[in-house]
């Protein structure tokens, strides 16, 4: 199947003020002592370097960024098929008593998430975990939301939301996907 | 009385090669004659039955593996006629005893015809001759160790001086066994790649060299048998030029067309001794056959049980079966491919055996003894499990598509096998 | 799954000689992704939960055991082990039935350690669960020759262009066919050294150069792959005795000193130390011997996330 950009629903500006929104968010709610930011791969990580350095400019305090690879505790690595690759994940320091924030691009089953904090707690134990995401599009499975959220749609049918960054596909913006037919 | 008609008559001994009619009456061939049954072989060639001087069929002793009535069941299946049986059995065949019974167990099988070949060694133990003129009533057309090699040189001179008595072939299994002990495949490139033990081709040239110049020596008569490398023919070619002794020699139909390449998959139907050898070594004995170094083709038809065979390579015993396949695979990979030429093929499966071993059969012409076979060239068959007569199953071509099949097999003017039907040729009227 | 078209596309790992230079890439990458659990506090991931692996080494070994133990249990796999010495094949059981018995209690994945040159793809071609090469016989070692590449790759930051000389019994050792093999496709450059006894006649089939003389052999490599030596062999009369074998083939530091500057030793253990290999080349700065046994689980662990795949 292929699936076509259909809407676009934000554009390289209204990505950089909703994280900028996210960051303030996380400074007033989390503070930044012991702050520490965890992205997912493959669009998590770059999105949490970026918070980092909005919340640098922000308060001056430089927040370790870290990358977590969850294709090893997927709940459906069972399946037939090729193995997907594993890209390896990186923690900037000890977690132990510290404020991590996950961050990921999308949140829509919640399992890969359920997966990231299953490997966070085997590196160590944090103080809390809260989850920042730029798109929540409903359709949870598991009892996990987030607590910093950029923008929330609903999605019915065949869509999906695509988030590109330039990091990764050269471009910022957000995209409703529709199968093609 | 039986009608050939309209068959390819094909026999290089004597230069035939015409379409024509035969007659069989009375166990012979006849250029006329009344028929009772009429074979129609048209579109099929008419050979003189195939001789096969090497085979094992391994009763008495693994009845399990193949028997006599079975393993002649699967010559005339082949287009063998007349087949040596090896005596490495259990007991061998080192007394007269179980030399008749060999014999006449063939006989009462009733398909091909089959000769005993008695042991050189009492016990195939390798120390002291066995006794050749009880052998040689017992109904036994020459003497070998086969499997083993007379290893001791002093042995070997007394079996090839004692032997001259009575003018059979004291046939060799040319194999050092001091350079080949646990080797698996032949030594040289795959063996270095699969780190498997190497047979190296010395193995054999060297036990050929020495045999050589023992019947040189003592002006004996040596039957070098599965020669497979090139270094023995040249060994064999210079011996000969001495002209004291009898050197004569045989290569198996699989030597002549797969090699050591085929082991790479770790299948043990291609492990047998000796082993499969290089491109070299191959075309090198093709180029001896063409040009009359080699007298023979044989078989080496080794039947082996599944669960023996069915183990990892280096476990699993040597030897292929090959009394059915022998024919179609010399043909499919040589003669269609313009390697060998069809009359060289047929002589030296049938004439030319015979010959050496002093057996009056593999020839066609009036008043000769009908043994003959009828093939169709063009035909295809697959060889599978449910395909081989062997009881044994232990082919390298299992799941091949060759050509050559053959149609019908007449022994001693009688038909013991036509498309997929059996008849023993005592049984019923004749024909 | 998106794996830009890459992935290990097979149901056993039976040599190097079956990849492709790609799927090695692949596998060491995988590998180095592997090591960073090795370093975590827990270091255990949940990827093969409910997966079997069973482990039949048919030939007595505790390291290359041990490795896939160790990384069966970090992906979290059920492990079996059946040991058995050779000779329980000729007290009736065959290996096929051995392993048709141990696939019938649900068993996804073997692992075969085996004295017999092509064991396991004997194997691989009978059963339906994956089938690892752990050894077979003087044949292959692929996962050893993958630990080693990984090692020479993080200690070099390549493969491709180096120069690699292998010392000792060649002619018995699937330790050696194996790197071999895996040098020559990564693009390394391959010599072998030691008694002619033991270095096959036609070795250079497989694309590498012979030279018996140490001293020589050594003064141009990159690495020096030190194999064990099997006292076994010397009784089989391969070479005299083993004070000779030390004379001329025993890795020293004064014979290093011929060696280039920053020269890696290797070796895949154990060592008989004093007879191939001197302590002090063992324990020295050259030596990444240690390394190698690290990146052995790491590298054990990619190759059986790769393979897994639940069977029906």
């Amino acid at each position: 199947m292929t699936w076509k950009k259909k809407e676009k629903i934000m554009d390289p500006e209204g990505m950089n003020w909703t994280l900028r929104r996210i960051a303030n968010e996380i400074i007033e709610n989390c503070g930044v002592e012991n702050l520490c930011l965890i992205g997912i791969r493959k669009r998590g990580d770059v999105l949490a370097e970026r918070l980092s350095r909005i919340i640098k400019e922000i308060t001056g305090k430089e927040i370790p960024v870290g990358v977590l690879d969850i294709t090893l505790y997927r709940d459906d690595l069972t399946i037939m098929g090729p193995r997907p690759l594993i890209g390896g994940s990186e923690l900037p320091c000890k977690i132990d008593g510290m404020k991590v924030v996950l961050v990921d691009d999308v949140i829509y089953t919640g399992r890969t998430v359920r997966a990231a904090l299953d490997e966070l707690v085997d590196y160590g134990r944090p103080s809390f975990i809260k989850l920042a995401v730029l798109i929540d599009r409903g359709g949870r499975e598991l009892p996990i939301h987030p607590d910093f959220v950029g923008k929330k749609i609903e999605l019915t049918g065949k869509k999906q939301v695509q988030v590109e960054v330039k990091e990764v596909d050269g471009e910022d913006g957000i995209w409703i996907m529709e199968e093609e037919v | 009385m039986i009608k050939i008609k309209g068959g390819r008559l094909f026999d290089p001994k004597n230069g035939i090669d015409e379409e024509g009619d035969i007659y069989i009456v009375d166990g012979k061939v006849r250029k006329e004659g009344a028929a009772e049954i009429e074979i129609d072989a048209a579109g099929l060639y008419v050979f003189p039955g195939f001789v096969d001087l090497h085979a094992h069929l391994r009763e008495p002793g693994r009845e399990d593996e193949e028997t006599i009535e079975t393993g002649s069941r699967a010559a005339v299946k082949g287009g063998f006629t007349s087949v040596c049986a090896m005596p490495n059995t259990e007991p061998p065949v080192d007394n007269q005893g179980v030399a008749r019974f060999v014999k006449e167990k063939g006989e009462k099988a009733g398909y091909a015809r089959i000769f005993p070949i008695g042991t050189i060694t009492k016990g195939r133990k390798g120390e002291e001759i066995s006794e050749f003129g009880d052998l040689i009533e017992g109904g036994c057309v020459g003497v070998s160790d086969d499997g083993d090699c007379v290893r001791k040189s002093d042995i070997i001179r007394r079996a090839l001086e004692y032997a001259k008595m009575f003018n059979i072939p004291v046939i060799e299994h040319p194999e050092d066994t001091y350079l080949s002990e646990g080797g698996q495949i032949n030594e040289g490139r795959i063996s270095t790649i699969l780190g498997m033990g190497g047979i190296p081709s010395i193995s054999e040239s060297i036990i050929v060299a020495r045999d050589i110049e023992i019947a040189n020596f003592v002006g004996g008569w040596i039957h070098l048998t599965h020669i497979s490398v090139k270094d023995s023919l040249e060994k064999i070619i210079e011996g000969r030029k001495k002209q004291r002794g009898k050197i004569t020699c045989d290569v198996t139909a699989h030597h002549l067309v797969l090699t050591e390449d085929k082991v790479k998959e770790f299948n043990s139907n291609f492990k047998m001794k000796p082993p499969l050898r290089s491109e070299e070594d191959r075309r090198a004995l093709v180029w001896g056959l063409r040009n009359g170094v080699i007298d023979a083709i044989i078989t080496d038809h080794a039947p082996h049980a599944f669960f023996e065979k069915e183990l990892e390579f280096d476990l699993a015993p040597f030897g292929v079966v090959g009394l059915e396949t022998a024919f179609s695979s010399l043909y499919t990979y040589l003669v269609e491919k313009g390697e060998l030429e069809l009359a060289t093929l047929v002589m030296y499966l049938s004439s030319s055996p015979a010959l050496l071993f002093s057996l009056p059969y593999g020839e066609i012409r009036d008043g000769g003894i009908a043994d003959l076979v009828l093939v169709d060239l063009k035909g295809e068959w697959e060889v599978r499990e449910d395909t081989l007569a062997s009881k044994s199953k232990n082919s390298p071509y299992l799941g091949e598509k060759l050509r050559g099949v053959v149609v019908c097999t007449i022994v001693d003017g009688r038909i013991v096998y036509r498309e997929g039907e059996w008849r023993r040729r005592n049984e019923g009227i004749s024909s | 799954m998106d794996n830009g078209g890459r992935s290990l596309n097979r149901k056993d790992l039976l040599g190097i000689e079956e990849l492709s230079r790609e799927e090695i890439e692949l596998i060491l990458e995988q590998a180095e992704g592997m090591k960073e659990i090795l370093e975590r506090p827990v270091r255990k991931v949940p990827a093969l939960q409910g997966f079997t692996i069973a482990n039949l080494f048919f030939e007595p070994s505790t390291r290359t055991l041990n490795s896939f133990l160790l990384a069966e249990r970090r992906l979290s796999a059920d492990t079996v082990n059946v040991s058995a010495s050779s000779s329980s094949v000729l007290k009736g059981e065959t290996l096929l039935d051995t392993a048709k018995n141990i696939e019938a209690m649900k068993v996804d994945m073997v692992v075969l350690r085996h004295s017999c040159p092509g064991a396991p793809h004997f194997l691989a071609k009978r059963i339906d669960a994956s089938v690892i090469n752990a050894g077979d016989g003087s044949h292959e070692h692929p996962t050893q020759a993958l630990l080693d590449l990984l090692t020479i790759k993080e200690k070099f930051g390549k493969i491709d262009g180096l120069k690699v000389l292998i010392v000792g019994d060649i002619m018995h050792s699937r330790v050696a066919r194996s790197d071999i093999l895996g040098l020559r496709k990564m693009g390394a450059w391959v010599r072998v050294c030691g008694p002619p006894t033991l270095i096959p006649l036609w070795i250079d089939e497989l694309g590498v150069e012979v030279e018996y003389n140490l001293d020589r052999a050594m003064r141009d490599v990159d690495i020096i792959y030190v194999l064990r030596i099997q006292k076994e062999r010397q009784k089989k009369g391969l070479f005299p005795s083993i004070r000779e074998y030390v004379k001329y083939f025993c890795i020293t530091p004064e014979r290093l000193r011929q060696a280039k500057e920053g020269v890696v030793i290797m070796h895949p253990g154990p060592m008989n130390r004093g007879v191939e290999i001197s302590p002090e080349v063992a324990d020295g700065p050259w030596s990444v011997i240690l390394d190698q046994v690290t990146n052995g689980v790491a590298i054990r662990m990619a190759i059986i996330y790769l393979l897994a795949r639940r069977r029906r």
